[in-house]
């Protein structure tokens, strides 16, 4: 009975047919490599569409060494690291050579491994990683990798950011610290509490708990539990349903504190949260959809405006990915300096690179591939006042600035030790 | 010889093929996939033993694959470190042994009843190490997991397992390894008190079986593949992290056990293969991939209760009496409206999918080759109207199916006669 | 801590009765049928997606009975057309029914309404604070959930203690066969329940979509705590079903507040020691990291050392 199953199998296995499509010579391939697919394709799937819309600019404008067009390629990885290497190696046998991933520090440390190790095995055709949104700060530190390049701010440097700004605020006394259960919520909590004893010693603080990640449905009782705790301030790191059920819970409960979080703009949160986040929620960002109103930067606007009017499903999802232009603008000024689509030498180009971004001066650290870009601290406030002149998916909430931190100030030591490869 | 040839040519012939396949295909993505798919074997087939074999539905069977997996992984790095001298082809081992550990416990404290107790229990152990997992960030790394380097100095073959083709190949080897013994398992005592105790515990118990004891074995040597198959796994990928223990590795097992079809020893291979290969490629082809794998399992669910492989061997006996030709014109007949519904039923699908995630609703759709506006009354029109004749024709040819079974089934009975 | 203390109590009950809701239908359907249904969970996400498309065109309140009703009807078509069908392959095809059921429905919610979370907020006519007791707020929203929830229990109630249907409900939850031999059209009350399990899980999902986040995975993390309280309930009770929601909500809600590790407690007893490794993590976990995973132990434990469940009148 078994012999009918091997026929099945084997016709099965010739169904396998994996074209290798013929590669343009005029095109520089990007593998986008994220979730497109399941609970988390909707961010995977905004952040494809801002590679995207990069990409035609750049290309609308010449592209890059006499002509070349810019052509990004999606994978969809279903944020797992194991499915992220088959599509990695997918992405490989198409000649792909640069990569771009940013949801899941899990993917991307797989994704760190995977290609120093096909880095070091195949030195013929190497590949480099441009990672948009894997915040952990190892990957610029004891992990290091010169294939690697961040152009997020990791969680010291956020963390950094909003001390800075506590720093100033006189009548911050307690801060409550409340985040997801795992190595990324760890980390904000540790950087916190380190900061905060440094910048601002007198500040108490009353509370450091722990979530599981993404199983918490009320948060009421965390909420009753800082009320109790009587915190002015709240840091928090959650993304997700874990960020818009505390910020709704603590509306509910009529609490008082102020909100820093990473991750309270963050897509799909203005829908979820709504104008519960008006007066109490900041987030730290390099860009928001209103900067371009505060910093009366008219070439901005109009950059999002064509954005919201192509990509956005009519402002539903709005631009929100500001590094991600930077991305794509710093890759294309690299290879036309180094003259060259190799991975190796984009890397050396892109090291220590110096860009002039809408918003003021960026660089690529040299010591540990870490962009080093200008933060802003943004609070929730009803649209159409001032220059909260858009709104974010369409719910009447826009952004304004409370806070802006100069790259500088933004910068942390590294340990990490680099090592090069033969130029 | 024929004999012979028929009692071991199939296992020959499995051999070749996994021996032949990654020299046709060539590319690093197929190689991967093949391995994937050597993984996927062993790991489906040892729910079956469960599921199949057992009669016991577990909603937890990824955490013996992940523990498995975790384990191998920690050991690959004293490997590495030169803590343990263990050649590196012989790992997946120290997965099993991580599996029967696992499998000996959680199997005796859940085997105490089977059916729906069984199934939650194994549905709260899962979410408990799941969410351990994260909470324990030294043994499970954290979100990040754990990675290693399987390029060890010490293996037993020479391959250096820096090129993922010598990887498939070890992967292979245990693959046909397993899946022999697997075999081999379901014709040993065991393996048949098993299969009592799935139909009737008590009966199984009134001869002197003790139920309880016999899924626990069960569970445990089922345990034991699936950690073999977290071995390989850790080898194949040199990165495990905490979801392999979860929810979502778990359910697609199930998955794929069911539609390759429970009640034949094979039918999780093909499952495995099959919905293995439409996780890699079909993602990439489509958006909505998880919509239709949904589809197809609820379709095996309704009409294929015995999956892929209890549709095949519903032909055998059919086929022996050689009157397969007189399936074929129904067959034939059934196709086409299928097919109709299906295209009808796709380009709804596509046509959503393309107006709520695509770049630009307004851009053209390109299905089958042909271009069009997502948006345009004709495209809408003619899907549901493909679906819906398609649908019509489709009810009027199963009856044409069933008669010609009915046939078919009254000429073989007179044959007997 | 008085405050603390009563808010606590509040947020339990609300966070129970809306986990009563959901669970009421469940176990009946379970105890029934013997079907444990993944979908249940998903029919709760079709009520807040139903409840927010039809509050976007006519209102919440319309919506409050519409969507629901909707629910109820998918939920009755699921039973007749698809449960009914895999009925003759044994309780094992009916669950997987469900699951693929469970997997399609969130799919063709993502196909519909996308993936990112609805704006769906509170009803202006509720989106007040009702009252304030020392600094905290108390929202009349929570208080219109609380007792809509306590007005379905008691309706159900009524029904299955005094009407002809509700009896005929109660007798085929302890003996089915027993109640078909009375000539009882069974699979019709099958349809029935079935359709009102699910109503009710929407009306949970209109209610429920606003106080939590009406998005995809809405469905996926609520399922399996459903589980739980009918486990921990018991088969075939409904005041299990009713104890066991507030029971966990109550655990949920109060193991946050406790911040002790099992090296405090080790500390107490005075044994204090440098560990490392998984001891230390283990060491290092508090109470109130564990509350959202607590349910699944008790689930477990109760599985294995009491089946029947609280006030189960038998087993599975």
């Amino acid at each position: 009975m078994l012999n009918k199953v091997f026929a099945i199998f084997a016709i099965m296995a010739l169904a396998l047919v994996i074209t290798v499509p013929v590669m343009a010579e005029d095109t520089i391939k990007i593998a986008y490599i994220d979730p497109l697919s399941g609970a988390m394709a909707g961010v995977g799937d905004a952040g494809y569409k801002h590679f995207q819309y990069n990409a035609e600019l750049l290309n609308a404008a010449g592209g890059v060494l006499g002509g070349k067009k810019f052509e990004i390629v999606p994978f969809d990885n279903k944020v797992s690291p194991q499915d992220t290497l088959i599509q990695l190696k997918n992405a490989i046998d198409q000649d792909i050579r640069i990569v771009a991933q940013g949801n899941g520090s899990s993917v991307a440390g797989a994704l760190i491994e995977a290609i120093n190790k096909h880095n070091e095995r195949n030195p013929d055709n190497q590949l480099i990683y441009l990672n948009y949104a894997a915040v952990t700060p190892s990957f610029t530190n004891e992990q290091c990798s010169f294939w690697h390049f961040r152009f997020d701010a990791h969680v010291d440097m956020k963390i950094a950011a909003i001390t800075n700004y506590i720093k100033g605020q006189k009548d911050i006394k307690k801060v409550y610290l409340m985040n997801q259960d795992y190595v990324f919520g760890h980390a904000v909590s540790d950087a916190s509490k380190a900061m905060l004893k440094e910048k601002r010693p007198d500040i108490k603080i009353v509370g450091d708990s722990f979530t599981p990640l993404g199983k918490v449905k009320d948060f009421s009782p965390y909420v009753a539990k800082i009320q109790a705790s009587g915190a002015d301030t709240v840091i928090s790191g959650n993304w997700g349903a874990d960020m818009s059920l505390l910020v709704k819970a603590a509306k509910d409960a009529g609490l008082k504190a102020q909100f820093y979080t990473f991750y309270g703009n963050g897509l799909g949160a203005p829908k979820a949260i709504g104008e519960a986040g008006i007066g109490i929620l900041n987030s730290v960002t390099e860009w928001h959809l209103d900067l371009n109103q505060e910093e009366k930067n008219a070439e901005d606007e109009k950059f999002f405006l064509d954005y919201q009017e192509k990509y956005s499903s009519r402002g539903e999802v709005p631009y929100y990915y500001g590094r991600i232009g930077t991305t794509m603008q710093m890759l294309a000024a690299a290879i036309e300096k180094a003259h060259s689509t190799k991975a190796k030498d984009i890397a050396y180009a892109l090291e220590g690179m110096e860009y002039q971004t809408p918003y003021g001066k960026v660089t690529m650290r040299a010591e540990d591939h870490q962009l080093i870009q200008p933060l802003y601290i943004s609070t929730y406030a009803k649209a159409g006042q001032g220059t909260v002149k858009y709104d974010a998916e369409n719910t009447g909430v826009g952004f304004k600035t409370i806070q802006r931190i100069e790259a500088a100030d933004t910068a942390m030591p590294t340990t990490c030790k680099m090592e090069r490869p033969e130029k | 010889m024929p004999t012979l040839l028929r009692r071991y040519g199939i296992w020959a012939a499995a051999m070749i093929m996994c021996g032949v396949l990654p020299l046709i295909f060539k590319s690093s993505f197929s190689i991967s996939l093949l391995s994937q798919m050597g993984i996927s074997i062993i790991f489906a087939l040892s729910y079956n033993m469960l599921l199949g074999q057992g009669g016991m539905l577990s909603f937890g069977h990824a955490v013996y694959l992940g523990l498995g997996g975790f384990l191998s992984m920690h050991a690959l790095n004293k490997i590495g470190g030169g803590a343990l001298p263990l050649p590196l082809e012989l790992l997946p081992l120290v997965g099993g042994m991580a599996g029967v550990v696992a499998g000996v416990v959680f199997g005796w404290l859940s085997t105490d009843r089977s059916g729906t107790t069984f199934a939650l229990i194994s549905l709260g152990i899962g979410e408990l190490i799941a969410a351990s997992a994260l909470m324990l960030p030294s043994f499970f790394g954290g979100e990040e997991g754990i990675s290693g380097n399987r390029m060890v100095k010490m293996t037993l073959t020479g391959f250096k397992f820096g090129k993922s083709v010598e990887v498939y190949y070890l992967i292979a080897c245990w693959m046909l390894l397993s899946v022999g013994l697997m075999y081999l398992l379901t014709k040993t005592p065991l393996g048949r008190v098993a299969n009592a105790v799935r139909d009737n515990p008590e009966r199984a118990a009134f001869i002197g079986y003790n139920p309880r004891s016999v899924r626990t074995l069960q569970f445990t040597l089922a345990a034991f593949f699936a950690g073999l198959a977290g071995g390989l796994f850790a080898i194949n990928y040199e990165i495990i992290t905490a979801e392999m223990v979860g929810a979502h590795p778990s359910g697609s097992v199930l998955m794929m056990t069911y539609i390759g079809g429970v009640g034949h020893f094979f039918g999780p291979i093909i499952g495995a293969v099959l919905v293995t290969f439409m996780q890699q490629s079909l993602a990439g082809i489509t958006h909505a991939w998880l919509l239709y794998f949904g589809l197809l399992f609820v379709m095996m669910v309704l009409w294929a209760p015995n999956g892929l492989a209890g549709l095949i061997m519903m032909h055998e006996p059919v086929w022996k009496a050689g009157l397969l030709r007189r399936l074929l014109p129904s067959y034939l007949a059934i196709l086409v409206p299928t097919l109709v519904m299906l295209t009808g039923i796709m380009i709804l699908v596509e046509i959503n999918y393309h107006l709520s995630l695509s770049i630009n609703p307004d851009d053209p759709l390109t299905l089958f080759g042909i271009a069009f506006n997502a948006r345009s009354p004709v495209a809408w029109g003619l899907a549901i109207a493909l679906a819906a004749v398609g649908l019509f024709f489709f009810r009027k040819m199963v009856r044409w199916v069933n008669q010609s079974w009915n046939e078919v089934t009254q000429a073989m009975k007179g044959a007997d006669r | 801590m008085l405050e603390y203390l009563l808010f606590s109590v509040l947020n339990s009950l609300v966070l129970g009765m809306l986990l009563f809701m959901l669970s009421s239908g469940l176990t009946l359907i379970f105890s029934m049928m013997g079907v444990l249904n993944f979908a249940h969970a998903s029919f709760y996400m079709l009520g807040a997606y139903f409840g927010y498309q039809i509050t976007q065109a006519v209102g919440f309140w319309p919506a409050l009975v519409i969507a629901p009703l909707l629910v109820g009807v998918i939920g009755a078509l699921v039973e007749r057309y698809g449960l009914r069908t895999v009925h003759k392959y044994g309780h094992v095809a009916e669950l997987l029914f469900t699951v693929g059921l469970a997997f399609i429905i969130e799919e063709g919610v993502n196909l519909i309404w996308g993936r990112n979370a609805m704006t769906y907020p509170v009803p202006q006519s509720l989106d007040f604070p009702l009252f304030t007791l020392f600094s905290t707020e108390f929202s009349t929203y929570r208080m219109f959930m609380l007792l809509i929830s306590v007005a379905i229990f008691i309706g159900l109630y009524m029904v299955l203690t005094r009407t002809r249907i509700g009896l005929i409900i109660q007798a085929a939850l302890t003996h089915p066969q027993g109640v078909s031999a009375l000539g009882h059209n069974v699979p019709m009350v099958f349809m029935m329940v079935f359709g009102g399990g699910s109503a009710l899980a929407g009306v949970a999902g209109v209610i429920g979509g606003i106080f939590l986040i009406t998005e995809p995975a809405m469905a996926a993390t609520l399922g399996p705590i459903v589980f739980v309280v009918i486990v921990v309930g018991g088969m075939g009770s409904l005041t299990g079903a009713f104890v066991a929601s507030l029971l966990l909500a109550a655990i949920q809600t109060f193991a946050v507040g406790l911040e002790y590790s099992l090296t405090d407690l080790f500390a107490l007893v005075g044994i204090h020691g440098q560990v490392s490794g998984l001891l230390e993590d283990l060491g290092r976990i508090q109470l109130s990291h564990t509350g959202p995973i607590l349910p699944y132990l008790f689930m477990v434990l109760m599985l294995m050392f009491r089946p029947k469940g609280l006030m189960g009148k038998r087993e599975s």
